[in-house]
């Protein structure tokens, strides 16, 4: 059964996009990141134009991280505070991140930066999350306790000024580095056209110590808050949000978050740590090989007039 | 249908003999509309010919559809360290979003190099205005960037030639058959018909085709365009209410 996208202007089997945002909400809402990074690509390959993929995956890692930040706040895992001192740096980081994106735009060289940001980001990201997170495996096979929490021997940078204390969270730390998180994560979110809820949550674990499940609630509610101000922006200044296609996706997202959450919850954090560190290494594999086999068709056609 | 035709076709037929070549053209629908169903839909084009006397010559036929004119940018991909990436483009000012070129057989048969470029006869010989420093111009034939673009735009449905595309019923009624994809844009298509007899156009004749959408369709783009603010806000209020409603569907606890 096709349906017709009124923005997208193009028809799509029902039952693909459905399907589409069922398993991308499985993975956003067990591991608490947007799922932007895969879904945005899947549209496009569906033939669905970049901008309004961008435009319309937006509106579904709104409906999937609300319902996904409802489950972790109803377990208390949501760190109200955390979350809005990294909305301040957040929201800067994306404006900062929409202009220099306009820059690159008229240069010709988004997509070189777009790819070598994600091959650099994922596979940086990834291979740390892998390592780390069989360390810990390891650590706890061997029967050891684990030395996530280690009083005493922060980095440098959390005993900067401005200290806050986080009580949800269990931390002390200054205000700095929360603020410069949030905003690299913004940034680099508007420059890569995804939510960034993938980078935040390892940033969250390993650099301020924030217990997984805190980070990954706390993640959730900063990718909500971020994809609601993406789907006005897009939809006032680009007019690309198919509100038909954010629908399905968002239906099949809801529905996949629900039972990505509970596999996560059931599932030991360093576990879980290491499934997502591999997707996200996966994911990076993949733009790279994209990227350095030889295309099929070496012209690309846009719609629109770019530059001089 | 078919009655109306044939009676189209008498009344042609008896009105006697004519100075010159009279062409007389229908389309099956003068719109298509676009419902939430919409996957493609062809659309019949009838020709009827008004012959001057006897013997008849033989007679070419070329469709040519074009759909709303856009600006395109084309790009080269290159290795640069490793990495395929977008090296050189090239700005198509203005292109058919749509084009298909129909005809009785293949067009470089029809007539000299020089008259089908002129009437823009075949897919290949269709204007593709581009910006060259600060000139526009179309570029000669066996250009890259035009060969390029006329490729990938094939490959996407949205270029079609078939050379055999227009049928004879008899020596004076002809038929084609647009094919309309699901993915054609919406607007006002130009249908443009040359009759061709020996490497001559003798008459030129053009019909428009509406391609809309409907209702639901068409109240979502308008309001995405019209009203940004309203559906920007409604499209996450709506988003907001479906997470909330598969939370609660789904909490257990």
């Amino acid at each position: 059964m096709t349906i017709y996208l009124p923005i997208a202007e193009l028809p799509v089997n029902i039952f693909v996009l459905l399907a589409m945002g069922i398993a991308v909400g499985f993975i956003s809402g067990m591991f608490g990141v947007g799922g932007g990074f895969l879904m945005t690509p899947l549209l496009i390959f569906l033939g669905v134009a970049p901008a309004v993929a961008v435009g319309s995956v937006s509106t579904h890692m709104a409906a999937s991280s609300f319902s996904g930040t409802l489950n972790y706040a109803r377990r208390k895992q949501v760190d109200l505070a955390l979350g809005a001192v990294l909305l301040a740096g957040g929201l800067t980081g994306t404006l900062a991140g929409v202009v220099v994106f306009g820059v690159l735009r008229r240069l010709g060289q988004l997509d070189l930066v777009i790819a070598a940001s994600y091959i650099t980001l994922l596979g940086t990201i990834g291979m740390l999350m892998v390592v780390e997170s069989l360390n810990a495996i390891r650590r706890s096979r061997n029967g050891a306790p684990a030395h996530l929490r280690r009083p005493g021997t922060h980095p440098w940078f959390l005993g900067l000024p401005f200290k806050m204390r986080f009580r949800t969270s269990r931390i002390y730390v200054s205000v700095l580095p929360v603020v410069a998180i949030g905003f690299l994560i913004g940034f680099l979110g508007a420059l890569m056209g995804i939510g960034g809820g993938f980078m935040l949550v390892p940033a969250l674990i390993y650099l301020l110590r924030v217990p997984t499940l805190l980070s990954v609630g706390t993640s959730l509610l900063l990718t909500l808050v971020t994809m609601v101000a993406a789907v006005l922006m897009h939809a006032v200044l680009n007019h690309t949000v198919d509100a038909v296609l954010g629908l399905v996706l968002m239906v099949g997202g809801t529905i996949g978050s629900q039972f990505g959450a509970r596999a996560g919850q059931s599932m030991r954090a360093e576990h879980l740590r290491l499934l997502l560190g591999l997707l996200v290494l996966m994911v990076g594999a993949r733009v790279a090989v994209d990227q350095a086999l030889p295309p099929a068709e070496p012209y690309v056609i846009s719609i629109g007039a770019v530059g001089g | 249908m078919r009655a109306a035709w044939v009676a189209v076709l008498l009344g042609v037929l008896s009105a006697g003999p004519v100075a010159a070549e009279e062409m007389v053209l229908s389309l099956s629908k003068a719109r298509i509309d676009i419902t939430s169903s919409f996957t493609g839909e062809p659309v019949v084009l009838f020709g009827v010919i008004e012959a001057p006397g006897t013997p008849l010559p033989h007679y070419d036929v070329v469709v040519t559809v074009r759909g709303p004119a856009q600006p395109f940018t084309t790009w080269r991909k290159e290795r640069v360290l490793g990495l395929w990436v977008n090296v050189d483009r090239r700005a198509f000012v203005e292109a058919p979003s749509y084009l298909a070129v129909l005809s009785s057989r293949p067009t470089p048969e029809m007539a000299e190099v020089d008259t089908l470029r002129q009437e823009q006869i075949g897919l290949r010989e269709n204007r593709l205005l581009q910006r060259l420093g600060s000139d526009y111009a179309d570029v000669v034939q066996n250009d890259p960037f035009r060969q390029a673009f006329l490729r990938v735009k094939q490959a996407q449905g949205l270029y079609y030639e078939n050379t055999e595309g227009v049928s004879f019923l008899n020596p004076l009624v002809f038929r084609a058959t647009i094919p309309i994809p699901g993915t054609a844009p919406v607007g006002r298509y130009e249908v443009v018909v040359k009759l061709l007899a020996d490497g001559t156009v003798l008459r030129r004749g053009t019909v428009a085709l509406d391609v809309g959408r409907t209702d639901f369709e068409q109240a979502v783009a308008t309001a995405a365009r019209e009203h940004a603010w309203l559906y920007g806000l409604g499209t996450a209020l709506l988003a907001l209410a479906v997470g909330l409603l598969g939370n609660l569907a789904f909490r257990r606890d």
